[in-house]
């Protein structure tokens, strides 16, 4: 009973250090910031600053209170001010920047828009405190070649410049202006209106492997993939899935 | 009164060298104050503002070798806009108006211009040192006309300095006649570099003692450049991408051997998979290693690697080292005095990253150590206890727990105890930046045991101002002092204003300071500078004094409110 008694607490501790430390930087916990801010001064809520006595198990519970403040009411500026939001030009209000899931699989839903721009990681400013030249280390570009079936040349995207599959889908879009995204349930499609010609994303991955794009979350994607190919759904048999009736186009 | 001539007292004098002794040497009489600053050769300001050129040429005619800094430390992570100041241009005028004999120059965080760089390779003719660190506003013409002009250049060291790269030929402005190079460092320009040039240049500079290469240079023509200067001592590679099984690859190898006298390595900015063993030869001889701009050298290669660095006493490395890589370091390494890990790509394939595990296994097996820089994912207190008690002998502790206010992994409870220890065991310990979950409890343990610190950089930290007042009361010696993110406020930063007087400068950023404070500590203080940083859009700056101030910068200074300030920028 007491062993099912510290489990729970344990549990609880992880849940409670979630709600304390909800936009840390890096951390395994996929957020979202309710609106897009310029500055990020104002909206957040503060943080309690007291650390109280602990308890047994060493939880404050104190400490997860949450209480909202006015700007200079004189409360501990949490971590959670200083993250600096910074959009794409083409910022829809409904979705933030997004903090990276964890190694451990948080699935990423693919995004709430489609940003046209890629949305900008959510950073603290300043924050490693490392200079410029090793923060060009840090920042991860993972350019892969991206070919299109009857295209005379190859383009190269750097996929660290996306956080979802339609963020990429999109500028796949703007990379090769005659292509338009039309979304058919929940799939994503790439076409030429052109000509009716339907493209099905494709990717070479570590294992040399041609796999269709989407099928695995993205961090996943990210790390594996070596190249992209939009393939002509004429010649992806076997590989995209059969063209479901309606298709409704998403611009 | 002197017992002595002068010229015995100068003698005497000559053999003190260190700043702070001659300082304290020309206040003991009138005499001995015109003595010095007669001999005084060798000058340090830092901070630009402190004083006027014109006030160093005249009380040290003399001088020949000047370092300046300009920005505060936080500029190094973009918390300074870049025009904010530090101009080397005035130094430069004033200094050739004055006809100063200047033969050494080493600037850090200021804006040079390529003006300032002509003018400087002209007007002193006995020139031979140029060392820029962090700096900015120039390009690589700048560079040209300093190889052009500077005949008698020893040495022209460039650090980390945001440089725009015309595509020089200024490796090609040193003249065939030069012949003096000790010492060349160009690893921080991101161009193309002419090759045959720099093969000429080594080629004529037989006391070539350091020389740092940058990304554009290839395996072969390190090769080349190696051949000719076999002396060298420090050694900064370019490119090492090569196939292993060519040429080339032998050729290296075999020059590498040769090289015997390398004892400092760094670069490697590109490496190609088998290529290391081509250096393993230099290895066991090596005192100085910077890995740190190297991810491509990771996992079982690095390994590989350190475990042949048996001497090595400065290990500059990427975390993805990994906890078990600075096993390794801690087995191999017994030398070690100086670390630094680097935090690298999080998103790399494989990426390892360091807790609390990798630094005590260090204190544990280099009891040498006394600087430290620590990028870590999590850090305990435990594990700064056993650090501290390893290691007493720290001059400067640098954590960066990369999640700011992460509490010990295992108990999470704030890192109080753990910094507690670190100063109370380390009584030499000069410079501390802390990070972490932490409570105002660590600065009254830094206040009351850190009595040699000089410098503090605090983030993310801190209940109320006692924090900061533990810090401003205790720390005597306390000469710079950063602060950002913390709830500190008026009453702590109004507390002492005598203390500021004391220190060359205070930084503070998002912390709870407010314009009618700030103004107050101005007012009382007309010997400091108090600069408010103000970069946002606001209309009515300057009107409300409950309004918080985003960032203040303050310094002691003998000359006033600099003219150079930019409009965003307002001294009180």
């Amino acid at each position: 009973m007491t062993l099912f008694f510290f489990l729970n607490l344990k549990f609880l501790s992880h849940v409670i250090f979630f709600f304390k430390s909800r936009s840390r930087l890096k951390s395994c916990w996929s957020i979202y910031h309710s609106e897009a801010k310029t500055k990020s001064k104002a909206k957040a809520p503060k943080m309690s600053p007291e650390v109280k006595q602990q308890s047994p198990a060493g939880l404050n519970y104190d400490e997860t209170k949450l209480t909202l403040g006015l700007p200079g009411s004189g409360s501990k500026r949490g971590f959670s001010e200083t993250v600096d939001l910074s959009l794409g030009s083409s910022s829809s209000s409904s979705s933030g920047a997004r903090v990276e899931c964890c190694d451990q699989g948080c699935v990423d839903d693919g995004g709430v828009t489609t940003h046209k721009a890629p949305a900008a990681k959510a950073q603290v400013v300043g924050w490693p405190p490392v200079r410029v030249s090793r923060k060009k280390l840090m920042k991860s570009c993972k350019y892969v070649k991206v070919a299109v079936d009857g295209a005379p040349y190859l383009r190269k995207v750097d996929l660290e410049m996306y956080n979802s599959y339609q963020q990429l889908l999109g500028a796949l879009e703007d990379m090769f202006s005659f292509l338009t995204i039309r979304n058919c349930l929940n799939e994503s499609k790439l076409m030429d209106p052109a000509n009716g010609v339907e493209y099905v994303p494709t990717y070479e991955d570590r294992d040399g492997d041609w796999m269709l794009v989407g099928d695995v979350p993205w961090k996943m994607f990210v790390e594996t993939c070596k190249r992209l190919r939009l393939m002509k759904s004429s010649e992806a048999i076997g590989l995209a899935p059969s063209t479901p009736p309606r298709c409704r186009s998403t611009n | 009164m002197n017992y002595f001539p002068d010229e015995v007292i100068e003698q005497i004098f000559e053999s003190v060298t260190s700043q702070k002794d001659r300082n304290a040497v020309s206040l003991v009489c009138k005499s001995w104050y015109k003595i010095e600053r007669f001999s005084r050769e060798r000058v340090f300001i830092g901070n630009c503002y402190a004083i006027s050129p014109e006030r160093v040429i005249e009380r040290f005619p003399g001088l020949k070798s000047l370092t300046l800094k300009g920005k505060p430390h936080f500029a190094d992570f973009n918390l300074v806009p870049h025009e904010w100041g530090g101009f080397l241009q005035p130094w430069i005028e004033a200094l050739a108006d004055g006809r100063v004999g200047l033969e050494e120059l080493r600037l850090k965080r200021m804006i040079v211009s390529d003006e300032s760089l002509e003018l400087l390779s002209r007007s002193f003719p006995n020139f031979k040192s140029l060392v820029l660190v962090s700096c900015e506003g120039f390009t690589t013409d700048g560079l040209a006309a300093i190889a052009a002009n500077c005949r008698l250049l020893k040495e022209l060291d460039l650090q980390e300095n945001d440089i725009d790269d015309h595509r020089g030929h200024w490796l090609s402005c040193f003249p065939e006649s030069s012949t003096s190079l000790v010492s060349l460092n160009f690893a921080c320009l991101k161009g193309e570099i002419n090759l045959p040039a720099l093969e000429r240049l080594v080629g004529r500079s037989p006391n070539l003692k350091v020389l740092r290469l940058n990304r554009a240079v290839p395996p072969d023509t390190l090769q080349k450049v190696l051949a000719r200067a076999p002396q060298l001592v420090d050694l900064g590679t370019g490119s090492y991408v090569l196939d292993p099984d060519s040429d080339t690859y032998n050729k290296l190898q075999a020059t590498v051997v040769k090289c015997k006298s390398i004892k400092s390595l760094s670069g490697f900015l590109e490496v190609g998979p088998r290529c290391l063993p081509s250096i393993y030869p230099i290895l066991e001889n090596l005192t100085s290693l910077n890995l740190s701009y190297a991810p491509g050298v990771h996992g079982s290669e690095l390994i590989e690697l350190i475990r042949q660095c048996v001497k090595l006493q400065r290990l500059w490395i990427l975390d993805c080292i990994g906890d078990k890589g600075l096993g390794v370091v801690a087995s191999t390494c017994k030398e070690l005095q100086e670390l630094r890990v680097f935090p690298s790509d999080p998103f790399a394939a494989g990426h390892a990253f360091v807790t609390e595990e990798g630094l005590v296994a260090i204190s544990a097996g280099c009891p040498k150590l006394h600087s430290l820089l620590y990028f870590c994912q999590q850090m305990t207190n435990a594990a700064l206890i056993t650090v501290a008690k390893n290691c007493p002998n720290f001059i400067r502790f640098r954590l960066c727990i990369l999640d700011p206010t992460k509490p010990d992994a295992v108990t999470m409870r704030p890192l109080d105890e753990g910094f507690g220890a670190i100063v109370q065991a380390c009584k030499n310990i000069r410079r501390l930046s802390l990070s972490g979950l932490l409570t105002d409890r660590v600065f009254l343990y830094i206040g009351m045991y850190a009595e040699q610190l000089e410098m503090l950089s605090i983030a993310f930290a801190g209940d109320s101002d006692n924090g900061m007042l533990y810090v401003l009361n205790g720390c005597k010696k306390l000469r710079k002092l950063e602060i950002r993110d913390s709830p500190f406020g008026n009453e702590a930063l109004l507390k002492d204003v005598g203390k500021y007087e004391t220190m060359r400068s205070l930084w503070m950023s998002s912390c709870e300071v407010t314009l009618g404070g700030c103004k107050a500590l101005a007012k009382q203080m007309p010997t400091l500078n108090v600069e408010i940083i103000n970069e946002s859009d606001q209309v009515e700056i300057g009107v409300d004094d409950e309004q918080r101030v985003e960032k203040m910068y303050l310094y002691r200074t003998l000359v006033g409110k600099r003219r150079d300030t930019p409009e965003f920028v307002w001294t009180l």
